[in-house]
């Protein structure tokens, strides 16, 4: 029962009294409704915007989310209101759903959150009316559309271990990923250039020898152009074969239309080499040269407007077919017409209905040659009849197959244009979210700093630190903190990230003392940890300037506190930088120097500088090749450090 | 009209129509004239009277009204939009014929359509009116044509209707002569003098000696 009509339930029971003197056994109980609320009115609140409207309204549709208990989870109990987050805008044409029966797309909506307010309330999109369903569908299909032409274009991401053949067959479908798949495909387009060209100039009568009349080039310089042939039909043979064996569906790849041109183009090549000169059989070999032709069509590999073409010709087939038709019935009429109007005539060019077909075809088309001419009366009129329809009969169907051709090409240029500037807003928002996932790191470091040192600082500062990041920041990185002493592993930098951040922060220069500091700081606290390094014996001096770090850091702190949260993290950043690098296992020679580079930099901090060097170095990473050949410390490897805990702490500074 | 002149006046047409097609006439708008359907706008007499002449309180009229209001935007309902409603209530059978003896009971004023009034005037008799009144009701109902007796022909489509809102699936599978044994049912317990049809008198009567009909008469006290 459809829930509009709910109101006139009552009616309808009422009328029911009419069945009580008819029927013949007692009647069921009534139900009663116990829950007897008075219509009240309800205030939903979205977003800000009130909507008010009665409890009633609203228990129509009771599988939807205002109609049914669900709406409780939103009541607010101080404002006595329904409160949703949502957009109020889209609200609209939710409630007037509930008031009217008809939920109605707004044309202005974005489709796709549209769905989501839909879905939120629980309200099925089928129940669009017929007013506005049409353009919903239209619009979802293209939504669609264009959301698939993005996922087929990260299909052409590269994949990480691809085989030899799945590289070559991406080469041959696209060859911009590689320059020898671009050399492979210009050199190809060039050959198929050379031999439509030699195809065509062959047949050019060239120079006459004085005794002979015009002979085609072909004939005076076979040889010639026998070997042109021959190459080109050999590097369409080797192109075949090599698309044939990396293709991954052999069978699907020589049923594609391509290939068949392919084996089209080559065939009678290898058919004539075949074939003797026998003097029988040459009248069809000079048929079978006509397939050369077909090499043309090769260029559509080349050509993406070539594609097109196709694909809207193919597409427009019922609309070609009904030309087609049209055209067959208005010929074989008028055809008809004019026979039997010229067949008075004498020496009439119209011996047959047949005939007339020519006639027929060479009117309706404007061509007008002239070699058939209608001389009675009767003929020529039937005859300007027929060049007047054929004009309609051929204009009808082209604007469709020409608007299809728009149609494509265009979406085309469009996904063309899309798939360039991907890459650029791909860049963007890769920075944009690597930037927040480096804050779990950057407050690791944090809270390894306040743990190891067991500061105690200043308010300020720890204020400061906490400021930072939002309680959902501090509760995410909680949770990873968790996810990392359950698995007892822990999370690290990709190289690349480092180096982007190292970029990134390599402008901070003026803030350099603090990053100094606080560099120093991490070092020793790292260095203080309980390990079997034999650097332990400068570990103590390391306390000893851990201490002189202390004293020192108060003096600074005044600055820090007034500086930006962004300098501090700035700060971080490049600590996490610095580590990052020197723990780089690939033997990065460039990062190290620039890493020699940045103490050099603060001339200042002479004293720290030793200190900062010694201090990677003696970090216990395994197979890290040592810069300074301090003869400090060997690697320790990894498994000495027997605490779990300590082994984090490690590889958070080997990272 | 004799042939003669019909033939006359298609010819008549056929040639303004060739003529119209010769010089290019735009076609005038024929259609849009015959959607000029007069628009209905009925508005309800004021509330106070409607509380006056039928048993409902202020609010039951308000409510009664905005849900009348909602579905009939233009303030009566003509007949097939009453069965188009009435049949959503049962979507297993074949409710229009019932539905249409329903729009005649309440359509006391017999003008095709059925305005707040009347809806309102037919709730109050069958859900606060007395016994009397309900039955009255239910005679006015079976007396299709309104004459004061309720003949077997009668009868027999209001059974027929009654048996048809049922559908097709139901157990036992109707049988073709159960509408009519039921009418032979009723008028048996119905028809005191045996002249064949059911007067208002006798109705009434045998209604209030049975005691399965009253006590189904008060059923539908609470629907409001």
């Amino acid at each position: 029962m459809a829930a509009g009509v709910a109101a006139w339930l009552p009616l309808a029971r009422a009328a029911a009294i009419g069945w009580m003197p008819v029927a013949n056994c007692p009647m069921p109980i009534a139900p009663r409704d116990h829950s007897k609320r008075q219509d009240e009115l309800i205030i939903l609140n979205v977003s800000g915007r009130r909507f008010q409207t009665w409890r009633t309204t609203l228990d129509r549709y009771p599988d939807t989310l205002l109609g049914s208990s669900e709406k409780e989870f939103f009541y607010n109990e101080e404002t006595k209101e329904y409160f949703f987050d949502r957009d109020p805008d889209a609200f609209r044409s939710v409630l007037n759903f509930y008031r009217t029966g008809k939920l109605h797309y707004p044309r202005y909506e974005c489709i796709s959150a549209y769905d989501e307010e839909l879905a939120f309330f629980g309200i099925i999109p089928e129940i669009i009316g017929d007013c506005c369903y049409e353009e919903y569908k239209d619009r979802k299909r293209e939504n669609a559309e264009r959301l698939m032409d993005d996922q087929e274009e990260n299909k052409d991401s590269k994949l990480p271990n691809m085989n030899f053949r799945e590289t070559m067959w991406r080469a041959f479908e696209n060859p911009h990923t590689s320059t020898m798949a671009l050399v492979f495909y210009y050199v190809t387009g060039f050959f198929i250039a050379v031999s439509v060209i030699t195809n065509v100039v062959e047949t050019v009568p060239c120079g006459s020898t004085p005794n002979q009349k015009d002979v085609p080039c072909g004939e005076r310089y076979t040889v010639a152009f026998f070997c042109m042939d021959t190459a080109c039909v050999m590097i369409f043979t080797v192109e075949y074969l090599l698309r044939l064996f990396a293709a991954p569906s052999r069978y699907r790849f020589m049923r594609s239309v391509m290939s068949i041109i392919d084996v089209v183009a080559i065939l009678p090549y290898y058919i004539g080499l075949v074939m003797t000169n026998n003097e029988d059989v040459s009248g069809a070999f000079v048929t079978l040269r006509v397939f050369r032709v077909f090499r043309i069509f090769k260029f559509s590999r080349h050509s993406q407007g070539l594609r097109i073409l196709g694909y809207t010709l193919k597409s427009c087939a019922s609309e070609l077919g009904f030309l087609l038709f049209s055209l067959t019935m208005a010929i074989i009429i008028f055809a008809t017409v004019m026979f039997y109007a010229e067949k008075g005539s004498s020496s009439s060019k119209f011996t047959s209905i047949p005939a007339s077909f020519w006639y027929t075809i060479v009117t309706m088309t404007t061509l007008g040659y002239g070699d058939m001419v209608p001389k009675t009366i009767a003929g020529k009129i039937f005859g300007s009849i027929c060049s007047l329809s054929g004009v309609l009969v051929i204009a009808l169907p082209v604007p469709v197959i020409v608007s299809n051709f728009s149609r494509i090409y265009h979406q085309n240029q469009r996904a063309d244009k899309r798939r360039a500037q991907k890459k650029a807003r791909l860049a963007r928002i890769r920075i944009a979210k690597t930037c927040s996932s480096n804050a779990y790191l950057q407050r690791k470091r944090n809270g390894l700093l306040s743990e190891l040192l067991d500061l105690t600082t200043s308010e300020e500062e720890q204020q400061h630190l906490n400021k930072s990041t939002s309680l959902l920041e501090s509760q995410h990185h909680h949770l990873l903190h968790c996810l990392e002493k359950t698995t007892s592993l822990s999370l690290s930098l990709s190289l690349s990230l480092s180096l982007s951040l190292s970029l990134a922060v390599s402008q901070a220069h003026e803030f350099i003392d603090e990053q100094m500091f606080e560099q120093n700081c991490v070092e020793s606290a790292l260095q203080s940890y309980p390990s079997r390094s034999p650097s332990l014996s400068s570990q103590e001096g390391f306390t000893g300037t851990c201490c002189s770090c202390r004293s020192r850091k108060s003096i600074p702190l005044p600055n820090s506190s007034m500086s930006t949260t962004h300098t501090h993290t700035q700060g971080l950043q490049e600590l996490s930088a610095l580590h990052i690098q020197c723990a780089e296992q690939q033997g990065h020679s460039s990062s190290r120097s620039s890493l020699n580079m940045q103490p050099n930099e603060v001339g200042r901090f002479n004293c720290r500088e030793r200190q900062i060097t010694t201090a990677i170095i003696s970090i216990p990473s395994p197979p890290a090749p040592i810069p300074e050949g301090d003869g400090h410390g060997p690697p320790n490897p990894g498994p000495s450090i027997s605490t779990t805990a300590s082994s984090n702490i490690v590889k958070v500074s080997a990272l | 009209m004799s042939c003669r002149k019909r033939c006359k006046r298609e010819l008549l047409k056929f040639a303004q129509y060739l003529f119209r097609l010769i010089t290019g006439t735009l076609n005038t708008d024929s259609v849009e004239d015959e959607l000029e359907l007069s628009a209905v706008r009925h508005r309800p007499e004021g509330l106070e009277k409607l509380e006056a002449q039928t048993r409902f309180s202020r609010k039951e009229l308000q409510i009664l009204y905005r849900g009348f209001k909602n579905e009939c935007p233009s303030g009566v309902v003509n007949e097939d939009t009453f069965k188009d409603i009435y049949s959503q209530f049962f979507p297993q059978g074949d409710a229009s014929t019932y539905a249409h003896f329903l729009f005649n009971a309440f359509d006391t004023d017999h003008n095709g359509s059925v305005s707040f009034e009347d809806f309102v005037m037919g709730l109050s008799i069958l859900l606060r009116g007395s016994v009397q009144e309900k039955l009255n009701w239910a005679f006015n109902l079976y007396d299709i044509n309104k004459d004061g007796y309720i003949t077997k022909e009668e009868m027999l489509d209001i059974m027929k209707a009654i048996y048809d809102m049922m559908g097709k699936c139901t157990y036992p599978i109707l049988k073709e002569e159960t509408p009519r044994q039921h009418v032979d049912m009723f008028f048996q317990k119905m028809d005191k003098n045996k002249d064949g049809v059911v007067t208002i008198d006798e109705f009434i009567d045998c209604c209030q000696n049975d005691e399965n009909i009253m006590r189904s008469m008060q059923l539908f006290e609470n629907v409001i």
